[in-house]
């Protein structure tokens, strides 16, 4: 057991960083959830794409540069403790990207992933829907076949990004006979194409951070669907898994938000108060980072990753939430006021709640990481 | 980087694991509460064949601890506490593992085979002595140098198997070798002694609520029951690889991180427990509560849970 990175990842680590010291942006871009902010970050992922850095873990030929798991980690952590922006494409390199790795076919990769990893083509998860939620087996929109292709029909909800967004992915139901997790076909669609009504929905901080989809009678061509019809379930596990576990929340981002916060305990005079909270946030960190690691060890060494990404979820929802309340009992009076701290507060509260909320988490976690009995939804 | 135990460590850790399964641990705790050492004692005999007490003694000195890069590193030592702490066998384990950390001595040969037990005081943070009584050695850490001691006043601890005694210091013995050092590794063991206690308490809450019935079925179908469960196994899942990472850098802020995340995950477990348990787990019979009582008096043994908190700020907040 050792913790010792090799040469070739510490060159990656060093090559990686003095990149990021040169390009990032000197000033935040402007929030992606706004039109303009959208063009910004579209701006800095061409940047990033054109340097190789915007997909490090993928084949050249997608335009990655073939790192492996571990440097990937090593890239993210270099990529928040140099204050990068978030990435406006999250959905798609870190759910849709693995999917159609694990499923897609070799037409699919060559035409989708070159255009993701440069953000010409932002998408959007397509999977809330008005009465699906942490039941997404329940969903209800359709996919009916048609000529070449199928017709989507329905409505789908809560879609991060959608409002700008190019693109979106999700699960219709192309069996109309069929119960929950059968008879579902995971399809990728054209939000711009005749039919697609997006409306969008403000957050908690004003900015239509999500949208509405509204589906009627789009056509999507044969060619965009992933797997094969009617297995859309087993598709969709894939990426779940990739939700909650490693790539949305790299312990990049946790470190770095920690390393924030000891910084902001310090100027404010290491008060006592704070201390111990203080301190478990770092170790709350430090946790997940070497908890990853073994998890980067054992992927390498030919697991998958299994339930125990709803034990990663539930780490990490927790931690965020607890880091940004700290930070904010810290700054005490002057906490109200909106800047850096606040936001990441607003959006931590969201973590406990998206990619299956931290009950449905903590139900898997039971039943098929400690195998308690099944019991009622 | 391998951040990942080895097949032979995980088969060192199956075969303690198993050794002390066949043993009657829970008995020979209770035995060593009303002072009768002698269960206790073989058990101790059967791990040290095991190679458990020669762990962190250097092989010059009859131990298996690496020196030349071969031989039982420091993350073999915690998996083996990992193991003791599952199965809360009684005995000064701690003190006989850090001591090679405080001197260089012929005594360390029969530490290591497991023939000399030895009891420590540490203060300010290891104040009282653990089973000074039965001890054939005695140290005491005072700052930099090592003197031995006699033991005082006898302190019931909230664990009736845990001995204690006030030290009375006794002849300096010369200078401690690695005050330092010791005190990280007398941390880290306890750590993993809490690791382990507390992954012992989730398997037998989870055996319990897969087979306790109320209202027509297993209390582990509930979901209250489950979750609470679902929260214990994050908790102890997250604290292992701390507690790992610290056995490999050796790095104080590691150690002391891994002393808080495992005493916490392991007093979560065993809350969960005895509310899992209900009233049962509450009683003496059951040998949920020497896991319990255990836990509580390890969080605070080797640096309370503020002492190690701090520890961590004053490394990476400078
Ligand atoms: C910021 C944000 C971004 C999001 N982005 C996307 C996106 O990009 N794409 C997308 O498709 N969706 C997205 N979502 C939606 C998200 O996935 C859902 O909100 C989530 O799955 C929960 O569904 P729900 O909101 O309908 O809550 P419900 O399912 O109605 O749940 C309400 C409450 O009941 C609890 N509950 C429900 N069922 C059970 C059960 N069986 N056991 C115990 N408790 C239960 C839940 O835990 C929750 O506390 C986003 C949500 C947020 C907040």
């Amino acid at each position: 057991m050792d913790l010792d990175l090799d040469e070739a990842a510490r060159q990656f680590r060093g090559e990686a960083r003095e990149w990021l010291a040169a390009h990032v942006p000197r000033s935040p871009l402007p929030s992606f959830d706004t039109a303009e902010g959208f063009a910004a970050h579209r701006e800095w992922e061409a940047a990033l794409a054109d340097a190789h850095w915007s997909v490090v873990s993928w084949p050249r030929e997608y335009g990655g540069r073939d790192a492996s798991l571990l440097e990937w980690v090593l890239f993210e952590e270099e990529y928040y403790a140099a204050g990068a922006p978030g990435r406006v494409n999250q959905n798609g390199i870190f759910m849709l990207a693995p999917t159609l790795f694990s499923h897609g076919t070799p037409e699919q990769l060559a035409r989708i992933l070159p255009k993701m990893a440069r953000a010409e083509e932002v998408w959007a998860q397509a999977w809330s829907e008005p009465e699906a939620g942490s039941d997404i087996a329940a969903l209800r929109s359709t996919a009916t076949p048609a000529d070449g292709g199928w017709l989507l029909n329905g409505q789908k909800t809560w879609s991060s990004r959608a409002a700008f967004a190019d693109r979106a992915f999700g699960l219709f139901r192309s069996d109309p006979e069929s119960a929950r997790h059968h008879g579902l076909t995971y399809l990728m669609a054209d939000l711009r194409a005749p039919g697609v009504t997006v409306r969008p929905i403000p957050q908690l901080d004003g900015e239509p951070g999500f949208a509405e989809i509204f589906f009627d009678d789009v056509f999507v061509p044969d060619a965009d669907v992933i797997g094969t019809p009617g297995n859309g379930w087993r598709v969709a596990m894939t990426t779940a898994n990739n939700e909650r576990g490693l790539s949305l929340r790299s312990p990049g981002r946790f470190l770095a938000a920690a390393d924030r916060l000891v910084s902001l305990w310090s100027s404010a005079g290491r008060p006592e108060s704070t201390a111990a909270r203080v301190a478990d946030a770092w170790i709350g960190a430090r946790a997940y980072q070497l908890y990853t690691f073994g998890t980067v060890t054992r992927l390498a060494s030919g697991a998958e990753l299994g339930p125990e990404s709803s034990v990663n979820k539930l780490f990490w929802s927790h931690l965020d939430v607890a880091l940004h309340e700290t930070a904010l009992d810290l700054l005490g009076p002057s906490a109200e006021l909106r800047g850096p701290w606040t936001d990441g507060w607003l959006f931590s509260l969201a973590g406990p709640i998206y990619g299956g909320t931290d009950q449905i988490q903590r139900t898997i976690v039971a039943e098929r990481l400690l195998g308690l009995p099944k019991g009622d939804r | 980087m391998k951040f990942a135990l080895s097949p032979e460590q995980e088969a060192f850790a199956a075969s303690l694991d198993s050794l002390l399964s066949t043993q009657d641990c829970d008995a020979a705790t209770r035995a060593w509460a009303s002072g009768d050492h002698g269960p206790g004692l073989k058990i101790w005999r059967r791990l040290a064949d095991q190679g458990v007490a020669a762990l962190t003694t250097p092989a010059h000195r009859g131990g298996l601890a690496e020196e030349d890069g071969t031989g039982a590193t420091t993350v073999d030592a915690v998996l083996a506490f990992e193991v003791l702490g599952r199965f809360c066998p009684p005995g000064p384990w701690t003190d006989s593992a850090v001591l090679p950390c405080l001197l260089d001595d012929e005594i360390l040969a029969s530490t290591a085979a497991g023939e000399t037990l030895v009891s420590l005081a540490f203060p300010p943070h290891v104040p009282f002595a653990l089973d000074a009584d039965i001890a054939d050695a005695r140290f005491l850490v005072d700052g930099a140098r090592l003197r031995g001691f006699a033991p005082g006043t006898p302190l019931a601890s909230l664990d009736p198997s845990r001995h204690l005694f006030e030290p009375v210091p006794g002849d300096e013995l010369g200078p401690a070798l690695d005050p330092a050092r010791a005190f990280d590794l007398g941390a880290l063991l306890t750590a993993a002694q809490l690791l382990g206690a507390g992954r012992g308490l989730l398997e037998m809450s989870v055996a319990h609520a897969g087979q306790r019935r109320q209202y027509g079925r297993e209390i582990g179908r509930f979901q209250a029951v489950k979750h609470l469960l679902a929260e214990v196994a994050t908790a102890l899942e997250l604290a292992r690889p701390l507690l790992h990472g610290a056995a490999v850098t050796a790095d104080p802020a590691d150690v002391s991180a891994a002393k808080v995340a495992c005493g916490d995950a392991a007093h979560l477990a065993a809350r969960t427990a005895l509310q899992v348990h209900g009233a049962i787990g509450y009683t003496a019979e059951h040998p949920l509560g020497l896991r319990l009582t255990r836990v509580r008096a390890l969080t605070t043994a080797w640096g309370t849970p503020a002492v190690h908190r701090h520890r961590v700020l004053a490394a990476i907040a400078p």
